[in-house]
């Protein structure tokens, strides 16, 4: 199976400059083969830098250290024969369909002549014929992708990058593009040898994929590889690909549990729980989830997969809820299940303000941000305090974006449980209820 | 960083003049012909008004620099109050929209400084204490300069207000009263503020060139920036000019931190997308406003009184529509009125103009037109040779054009014609060619909105269409041909719209310059003007004003709308 090697990435490490001059590590210790006719697929949840690497291969960012060779070469920079796929298609509107497809080949310095008849032909094969002049803004969202595969194709590279193609589009159409895609794959249509695709949809990966190569976040490193040996073409409900599809949640929510355990070692100073970046769930999401996990046919125990699929929760928005809930000690997620505990079960069965009360306790025993804000507003006479102290603390632990959402969770989770009021205009915490 | 609407004239999609724009043309040149006929009778009184001689000594410019803000934040109220009643009487009456918009349009393209002279005159035969009469000229030639396109902006919100909201307002049966402070106006109310701010960058200029005007054989001073410097030219002070410029520069960066900031920060939450913004407008003036229990006080209470008053005047002004018999009778009754308007004001123009001049004056006039209009166009295309690449370059780096962006914003409003003397001591100097060299003081200050439009254009280009090109190793003039300009075009239109209208304006003080005693003239319809105006010629003025106007309208209609509605079409993002 294994024949020549297209692109190898060793020992990658990337990082960023945080507002404090320190770095911020997103990248740690990546490996990562693809050989000709392999599609291998990179899941991993929002942050875990996936993208990041993408960029890396495509030869768009340098790595901080490691290297990134293909067909034996180093890429220091956009390499002729690695073309790429954009999430948000990123087609130029002042050009026509031809000429973005062309644009490529433009670059190449080639004939008028060949341009022309290239273009033409990638058209033809992606199945755009009819929309050469159309400009991008009368094309639908799955035309436009198409587009946006031609364009790639083109160039005729030997590996396709593909960055969450699908994830813009609606879930029939996208469905057809992942099909007609490995229409082509299959019968050796497309110039391609080797693909990577970035996705954070689970199924979309075991569907596609050769390999899959799990990614965990903060920094982002691969925790574990898991081949995919179903035949073409796969067929969601057949049991072998539940197997993997279970397989693979299971991964996500051990590693979950893992990654969990050293930040907590990592937080060995008193009162820097407040460190913790807090993710953006809404409060009805998180009760939505104890009540479905509560309601029947899971009655307190449910299966990821199952209840992503029912509830048409995309993974990532399934797990930032699913952890939330474990963080609030609400749920426990552990081999592919969420299970609810007691004060969950507690939860589903109280009335509003009963409930109010009992997210109010856990907030304050679980989340250090909220609890050390409701300290200090008791602590001071006016019992009001800016936003932007706390603010200033988070960023000592994390970046502004971090911190900034941190904020927006923590406002939002302490107004619902009524433990603080905060007034946008003033930017300030304070006890009183709203005039 | 958001920018803006262009030029009123440019927004409608219309290219050729109708009858309305037509009927406006004449009416504001009615206007004028009456304020000039007027004032004629008003001359005679050779004095030199002035309240208190004005010195050069640096310890009074504070003093001056506050007396030249205050007309300027009169005049703003002016504006505020004209676009509170014209704008919302043009979106809510169909007829009155049908002549009020195409006159805003006219009035726009305008000359200010070219009826200074006559609104002085005016004012000042109106006002028992001459003083306060050019006051009055010098705060309405600022007004002239900010309300056209702040009516115009919220006349574009009053009609744009989204129909379910209007729905929601009516089932509420908020009185017409409350649903214009409760719905239209905080609606308008974030194009309005941006608005606001063009206006104020445009306004410097018109102040300082205000304060000092010689009429035939009047001068006007009134204490300011302006007449501070105009005295520091006369004696020829280079370091007077120097402070004055310090002084100028503290106050519009006061002005911004202090009043537009807060306005942009608090007009955030007026806008209407419900998604929150990635980075919302903040302000430490604000800021501190809201913090301050006083202040929240005064506001709320005031606030509460403001909105359940419920004045016998502010009656309904619907879209109505009666029976249709009675809709066209109006309607007739309404074309009369104009046809009879019109006729009367060609007939009082043509009187006028021609009871002291000769066809052959005209076109004098025109060729003068046309002598501007080559240096605007010239000019225009040779600072978008210099500071489109520079924007592009800027743009695409967020690092330099945070650094870069609000200081061409400054720059675009600082009032360049206080920097004009230094430019014309070199001219002098040097014994340089006025025809050529005085030519780029029109630009000096307008320029600035081609770069900060430029910049705004290129940082709004997406990363990932960045990356497409990097990835296609698209480079070099390909790079610049198929990604870089295409992507500020739009941008760049609005910039060069807003910097074209504004040089057509500064020709009437840049083709004349002095320096003590010497002066420098070039050929051109700003020089015709300015010359005309120290005359106390008002017959040329009118004449050189409207012949200016048509130009500007002329170029508005078949060059700059139709370029800007192709980029629009082909070239905006999104």
């Amino acid at each position: 199976m294994q024949s020549t090697e297209l692109l190898h990435v060793h020992a990658v490490r990337q990082s960023f400059p945080k507002p404090d001059g320190s770095q911020l590590l997103v990248l740690d210790g990546v490996e990562l083969d693809l050989a000709e006719g392999e599609i291998v697929g990179l899941l991993g949840r929002s942050g875990s830098g996936k993208s990041t690497l993408l960029r890396l291969i495509a030869g768009l960012a340098r790595p901080v250290s490691g290297e990134v060779s293909y067909l034996g070469q180093p890429v220091n920079g956009p390499a002729n024969g690695i073309a790429m796929v954009f999430q948000g298609f990123a087609l130029f509107p002042w050009l026509t369909v031809l000429q973005n497809v062309q644009l490529g080949l433009e670059a190449l310095g080639l004939p008028a002549a060949e341009q022309r008849q290239r273009a033409l032909a990638a058209i033809d094969l992606i199945g755009l014929d009819g929309f050469e002049s159309a400009y991008p803004r009368e094309l639908s969202g799955g035309m436009r992708q198409r587009v946006g595969f031609a364009r790639a194709l083109v160039v005729h590279p030997n590996i396709l990058l593909m960055d969450e193609p699908f994830s813009a589009l609606d879930v029939l159409t996208a469905e057809t593009l992942r099909s007609d895609f490995l229409d082509l794959w299959a019968e050796g249509d497309m110039p391609i040898k080797g693909v990577i695709l970035v996705t954070h949809n689970v199924e979309e990966a075991v569907l596609m994929c050769d390999r899959v190569l799990v990614f965990s976040a903060n920094p982002g490193r691969i925790t574990s590889e898991i081949k995919v040996d179903l035949t073409q073409p796969r067929a969601r409900l057949d049991p072998a690909f539940r197997a993997v599809v279970e397989r693979i949640y299971v991964e996500m929510t051990t590693r979950q549990t893992a990654g969990e355990a050293a930040k907590a070692r990592n937080e060995r100073f008193p009162g820097s729980g407040i460190g913790t970046v807090l993710p953006r769930v809404s409060t009805n999401v998180l009760s939505g989830l104890i009540e479905a996990v509560a309601g029947p046919p899971y009655l307190g125990k449910a299966d990821l997969p199952v209840i992503a699929g029912s509830l048409q929760m995309e993974v990532d928005d399934l797990f930032r809820a699913g952890e939330t809930l474990q963080m609030l000690r609400f749920a426990e997620l552990a081999a592919g299940d969420i299970r609810l505990t007691e004060v969950g079960k507690r939860y589903v069965d109280a009335e509003v303000d009963e409930r109010k009360r009992l997210f109010a306790r856990q907030l304050i025993s679980y989340v250090p941000l909220v609890a050390h804000i409701r300290r200090v507003l008791d602590e001071r006479p006016t019992h009001a305090a800016p936003r932007s102290r706390f603010f200033d603390e988070l960023e000592d632990h994390m970046t502004t974006e971090s911190a900034e959402q941190t904020m927006r969770a923590a406002i939002s989770w302490g107004r619902y449980a009524e433990i603080y009021a905060y007034d946008d205009d003033s930017q300030m915490f304070s006890l009183e209820n709203p005039a | 960083m958001k920018i803006g609407a262009p030029l009123v004239s440019i927004k409608t999609r219309a290219t050729l003049p109708n009858r309305w724009d037509a009927l406006a043309l004449l009416l504001v040149l009615g206007v004028l012909v009456f304020l000039a006929e007027a004032s004629s009778g008003a001359l005679q009184p050779l004095a030199t008004v002035q309240s208190a001689p004005i010195s050069l000594d640096p310890t009074h410019l504070p003093l001056y620099a506050a007396r030249t803000t205050l007309r300027m934040l009169l005049a703003m109220g002016l504006s505020l109050v004209f676009t509170f009643t014209y704008a919302t009487l043009a979106a809510k009456s169909r007829r009155a929209e049908r002549i009020l918009i195409p006159l805003l349009d006219i009035l726009q393209s305008v000359p200010i400084l070219g009826f200074i002279s006559i609104t002085v005159v005016f004012f000042m035969s109106l006002a028992p204490g001459r003083v306060l009469g050019a006051e009055f000229a010098a705060v309405f030639a600022i007004f002239t300069s900010q309300a056209w396109n702040m009516a115009f902006s919220f006349y574009q919100s009053l009609r744009t207000v989204p129909v379910e909201l209007a729905e929601a307002a009516q089932s509420f049966h908020l009185s017409p009263w409350r649903r214009f402070w409760r719905l239209d106006a905080p609606f308008a109310t974030p194009a309005l503020i941006w608005n606001m701010m063009m206006s104020m960058s445009g306004g410097w200029f018109f102040v300082v060139a205000s304060e000092a005007i010689t009429v035939g054989n009047t001068t006007v001073t009134l204490p300011g920036i302006g007449s501070y410097i105009a005295l520091a030219i006369q004696k020829q002070d280079m370091a007077a000019i120097l402070w004055a410029i310090g002084a100028m520069l503290v106050v519009i960066l006061a002005y911004d931190q202090v009043l537009f900031r807060p306005l942009v920060a608090w007009s955030d939450r007026f806008r209407f997308e419900q998604q929150a913004q990635a980075s919302a407008p903040r302000s430490w003036v604000l800021t501190i406003l809201r913090r301050s229990r006083l202040v929240a006080w005064t506001t709320a209470s005031l606030a509460v009184l403001w909105r359940s008053g419920r004045p016998a005047t502010a009656r309904q002004i619907s879209r109505s529509s009666p029976t249709r018999f009675a809709d066209a009778w109006f309607d007739w009754l309404w074309t009369v009125v104009t046809v009879v308007v019109a006729v009367g004001l060609v007939w009082e123009i043509v009187r006028f103009v021609l009871s002291a001049l000769t066809f052959a004056d005209v076109g004098t006039a025109f060729e003068a037109g046309l002598v501007t209009m080559v240096r605007v166009l010239v000019l225009i295309a040779l600072a978008s040779v210099v500071w489109v690449p520079i924007g592009i370059w800027v743009g695409i780096r967020p690092e330099i054009a945070r650094v870069v962006q609000p200081v061409a914003q400054i720059a675009a409003a600082f009032p360049a014609n206080l920097l004009f003397p230094i430019a014309v001591s070199g001219i002098m100097a040097f014994h340089l060619n006025a025809n050529v060299w005085l030519s780029p003081l029109m630009i000096l200050g307008t320029q600035w909105y081609i770069l900060f439009n430029v910049i705004a254009g290129a940082s709004a280009l997406p990363t990932e269409l960045r990356d497409v090109g990097t990835n296609l190793r698209v480079r070099g003039l390909l790079w610049w041909r198929k990604i870089g300009i295409p992507a500020v075009l739009p941008f760049y239109v609005t910039g060069a719209i807003t910097a074209s209208g504004g040089s057509w304006n500064a020709s009437i003080v840049s083709e004349v310059a002095s320096w003590g005693n010497e002066h420098l003239q070039a050929t051109g319809l700003g020089a015709y003007i300015a010359t005309a105006t120290n005359a106390g010629d008002f017959h040329r003025v009118v004449l050189g004003i409207a012949v200016m106007s048509f130009f500007v309208v002329v170029i508005n209609r078949a060059f700059w709308r139709p370029f800007y509605w192709y980029a629009e079409r082909r070239f905006r993002l999104g």
